[in-house]
């Protein structure tokens, strides 16, 4: 009925040196992942949206859908 | 008058709690249904993984026989036989620890009657929609959301990657 004694000591320390790197890994990638997947696609849409974009062009079809408040529709 | 009524209510609030708190014992006038009254004052035996030491030992009242075998505890441990062991461990604790994780299925009851009383809370909201809820808004109807919808892509709502950005203008659609 004689058991070996158990580790007593450095129980966080052991637990630590395996789960740190990892937790270390997982959030670099974790960012990594996001900067890849959401924001470079979104700062391509915006590239893309704004680069043929005609400000009066759009402008005049907001206007002919009378949304404005200080200009009317050519029209009225 | 006012003051009268809340002394009165004072002095008897006050002689409740000396009560509840001057008495040993946890029976109050009104408390009928428990059988053995423990004194909750005193130091208490607990079965739980978080409590490996608890505050007294199991077995308080100990025969003759194991009254002597506590007086051989005394001794050197090597002395003392394997099923001697076992029997003060079991004067010292009820359960082991094994015994104590032994897994049960009283979770099935816990999200049987949670699930119960969401249905009991279902059927309360639904009669209240019937009986209770007045009309909705105009703002609901099929017609003003119609219109609602249009007005925000006539103003280009989120026209990069939200909302405006999947209706086809040249086309008059969805893309």
């Amino acid at each position: 009925m004689s058991l070996p004694k158990p580790v007593m000591r450095g129980l966080l320390a052991r637990r630590l040196k395996l789960h740190l790197p990892i937790a270390f890994v997982l959030a670099i990638g974790s960012a990594i992942a996001f900067k890849y997947t959401v924001t470079e696609p979104r700062k391509q849409a915006y590239a893309d949206f704004y680069k043929n974009y005609d400000s009066d062009k759009e402008f005049n079809a907001m206007k002919e859908a009378g949304i404005f408040e200080s200009v009317q529709p050519s029209g009225e | 008058m006012l003051h009268l009524t809340t002394g009165r209510l004072g002095s008897l609030l006050a002689r409740r709690v000396t009560a509840a708190l001057s008495s040993s014992s946890v029976r109050m006038a009104s408390h009928s249904h428990e059988v053995s009254q423990t004194d909750m004052s005193q130091p208490m035996y607990v079965d739980r993984l978080d409590i490996p030491l608890p505050d007294k030992p199991y077995k308080d009242n100990l025969s003759a026989e194991e009254q002597s075998l506590k007086k051989k505890e005394e001794g050197p441990w090597s002395q003392l036989t394997k099923e001697e062991k076992i029997a003060l461990y079991r004067m010292m604790f009820c359960q082991t620890f094994p015994e104590m994780k032994q897994p049960s299925d009283e979770w099935k009851t816990v999200v049987g009657v949670a699930l119960i009383f969401l249905g009991i809370s279902g059927l309360v909201v639904w009669w209240q929609k019937v009986f209770v809820y007045p009309k909705t808004p105009r703002t609901f109807d099929e017609e003003w959301q119609a219109k609602q919808l249009k007005r925000m892509l006539d103003m280009r709502a989120n026209p990069v990657e939200g909302f405006s950005a999947k209706w086809d203008y040249e086309k008059g659609q969805w893309k």
